[in-house]
């Protein structure tokens, strides 16, 4: 048994370390000992010190330009982009037209199609997406057999990219040698020409967001689920309520910042939709999101307009619309996060 | 208290559990097989109804097809080219930079790390215009470079290595390097990074798949004589006629490296993603 204090136990880890001409004991961090630090290098002491107090900003200095140069900048610039007619095939001819291409914008019919369709899919996504997640993330959160063979099946679509989920459940959305079609003849109904239908194209182009995105959004919520301290889930056992009361009264309460988190980034996604509505059309090479453009996507459309027709300035515009929505959609989850952890702060 | 934490929240429940799970999991694994299945048979067995559910062996010729059809040789040299860099940049430049966030004091350093944040919530892919005309006027059009310098740093990968870098690497052991007379990047270098191996494989994974993965820029920046795995699968899906066999071997082929790392260090990655959300 030792009889040494706290204190002299630390004082003696003191001595030990350094010596005894050294300065008194310093504070744990590199920061400070930056600061103190005096036995290595030559040169002037101030000049050293001034160059070591720039290297933090070396360190991070990687993220900042090349964040500058290839995010910010091209977003700042495509403002200005928007404010001018420009022609991608005619460089340094475009010339400064003010509003005109928002205000062409505004009465554009095929704008205003892709906007719906852009929200029609949102909603049609995002919802069932997080409603199965949550059900999915609240099954598997419990003692399971063969855990993690779970969790990976579950996160499988998530892997595969976008471009190889639109493909081959455009050949299960077939037409004619399609799953989905063969299945719905066994059971007496008529095949559908999925990409065709206002709707349901809409429906096979969410059903492929679903998949791929469910899995993920299921793990997010598991993580969270179990941060939640077990007692307050035995202590509602002990009252009786069953598993699916306590998803309702315990979980889904305390998981509300990461429903907030998670839904905003699956709508900021899906504002930018993009891959599915291009590989599901049949026709070849187009960018049009089928023929009557019953899911071209504004994503899709801004596409078509810089990339097929040349045209910077109107899809600059459209960029720009989709950033403002994009922000307004950011602002109003942060006012949900920030009441419900007040709510949750008020409750304790 | 062992007996409570053992009944806890879930076990009651069991009955519909297994089932509900298997269900889902089926869900999510049927359509990689169809991915599989499809380009193992020939296109007249594939146009029939029913559909084959099994497997047939005619995937190598599927597949040699592919690469007669597109460059699909290239493409998957340079899909590995490109996701390899970025995933080598951002585990440096994101190591680098959470260290400093961690472990550094420097004025500005709040301000800057909410920055970062900030600027995961911005779209960048809405400003490819102005950034394809840069990279065109940098004469890097159709070079990978312009694909790789967009996402060769993420600001979820700074702050991701910063939370690591605050859990793995203790004060004591940097404050002993510093006693030997180590300068800040050889206590980056000596001290934090083998400390950092764990969170820097899972970031690596991660950033691995999405570059793998990543398509509209590429497709944008890039042609079709110089594409990635996905813009070369983009090219054969929308080809004027639909070869099943042959665009579902390609897109077999174009998953099939993800699908390996992900069954050798799917654990890891599960582990990094659970991980992040606490923390996010």
């Amino acid at each position: 048994m030792t009889i040494a204090t706290p204190a002299g136990a630390a004082r003696d880890g003191h001595t030990d370390r350094s010596g005894p001409d050294t300065p008194p004991p310093r504070l744990p961090g590199p920061d400070r000992s930056d600061r103190t630090d005096r036995t290595d290098r030559t040169g002037p002491p101030a000049l050293r010190r001034a160059a070591r107090a720039t290297v933090p900003y070396w360190l991070i200095a990687p993220f900042f330009v090349l964040f500058i140069a290839f995010g910010l900048f091209p977003m700042l610039y495509t403002a200005w982009i928007s404010l001018t007619d420009r022609d991608m095939l005619r460089p340094g001819a475009e010339k400064f037209v003010g509003l005109r291409n928002y205000t062409d914008l505004l009465s554009d019919d095929f704008f205003w199609n892709a906007a719906g369709n852009t929200f029609l899919l949102m909603a049609m996504s995002s919802v069932p997406q997080l409603v199965l997640a949550l059900v999915l993330a609240h099954t598997l959160n419990a003692r399971l057999r063969g855990r993690t063979l779970f969790r990976m099946g579950v996160l499988l679509p998530n892997i595969t990219s976008i471009v190889a989920v639109t493909i081959v459940f455009s050949q299960i959305f077939g037409r004619q040698f399609g799953l989905i079609s063969w299945a719905l003849d066994t059971v007496g109904l008529d095949p559908i020409n999925w990409q065709a239908g206002e709707w349901t194209s809409k429906i096979a182009i969410a059903a492929m967001v679903i998949w791929r995105w469910t899995g993920y959004n299921a793990l997010i919520y598991l993580a969270a689920m179990q941060a939640i301290p077990r007692e307050h889930f035995e202590a509602a056992a002990m009252d009786g309520a069953g598993t699916w009361r306590q998803l309702w009264h315990i979980t889904l309460p305390a998981l509300r910042p990461t429903i907030a988190f998670t839904a905003l980034v699956s709508i900021i996604g899906q504002i930018q939709l993009f891959t599915e509505p291009l590989l599901f059309d049949t026709s070849p090479g187009s960018v049009s999101g089928g023929n009557s453009r019953q899911f071209q996507t504004l994503a899709l459309l801004l596409y078509e307009e810089s990339f097929r027709l040349h045209n910077f300035g109107y899809g600059s515009a459209i960029a720009w619309l989709m950033f403002l929505v994009t922000v307004v959609f950011a602002a109003g989850a942060y006012v949900v996060t920030r009441k419900s952890s007040r709510l949750t702060r008020g409750s304790r | 208290m062992t007996s409570s934490r053992i009944r806890g929240t879930g076990d009651r429940s069991g009955p519909l559990r297994y089932p509900l799970l298997l269900v889902v999991v089926f869900l999510s694994a049927f359509p990689v097989y169809w991915t599989f299945m499809i380009p193992s048979r020939t296109n007249d067995a594939v146009g029939q109804l029913p559909p084959p559910f099994l497997p047939g062996g005619h995937f190598l010729s599927n597949a040699a097809r592919v690469f007669d059809t597109v460059n699909f040789g290239k493409a998957l040299m340079n899909s590995f080219i490109v996701a390899g860099t970025i995933t080598l940049c951002t585990l440096l430049f994101c190591s680098l930079a959470g260290f400093a966030f961690a472990k550094m004091r420097f004025r500005g350093r709040n301000a800057l790390l909410l920055i970062v944040i900030a600027t995961m919530m911005v779209p960048i892919q809405l400003g490819i215009i102005p950034l394809y005309i840069q990279m065109q006027e940098l004469g890097w059009g159709n070079r990978l470079i312009s694909v790789v310098l967009p996402t060769a740093v993420t600001a979820f990968g700074v702050v991701f290595m910063r939370q690591n870098v605050l859990q793995a690497v203790p004060d004591e052991l940097l404050e002993a390097g510093r006693m030997d007379g180590c300068g800040t990047l050889r206590l980056y270098w000596h001290v934090a990074l083998p400390a950092l191996r764990p969170g820097l494989a899972v970031l690596g994974l991660l950033t691995f798949m999405q570059a793998w993965n990543d398509f509209m820029w590429p497709l944008i920046v890039l042609n079709s004589e110089n594409p990635t795995v996905q813009v070369a699968l983009s090219t054969l899906a929308s080809g004027h006629y639909r070869d099943n066999t042959l665009v579902l071997a390609g897109t077999a082929l174009g998953t099939l490296p993800v699908l390996v790392i992900f069954a050798l260090f799917g654990r890891q990655i599960i582990g990094g993603i659970m991980e992040g959300a606490v923390k996010g």
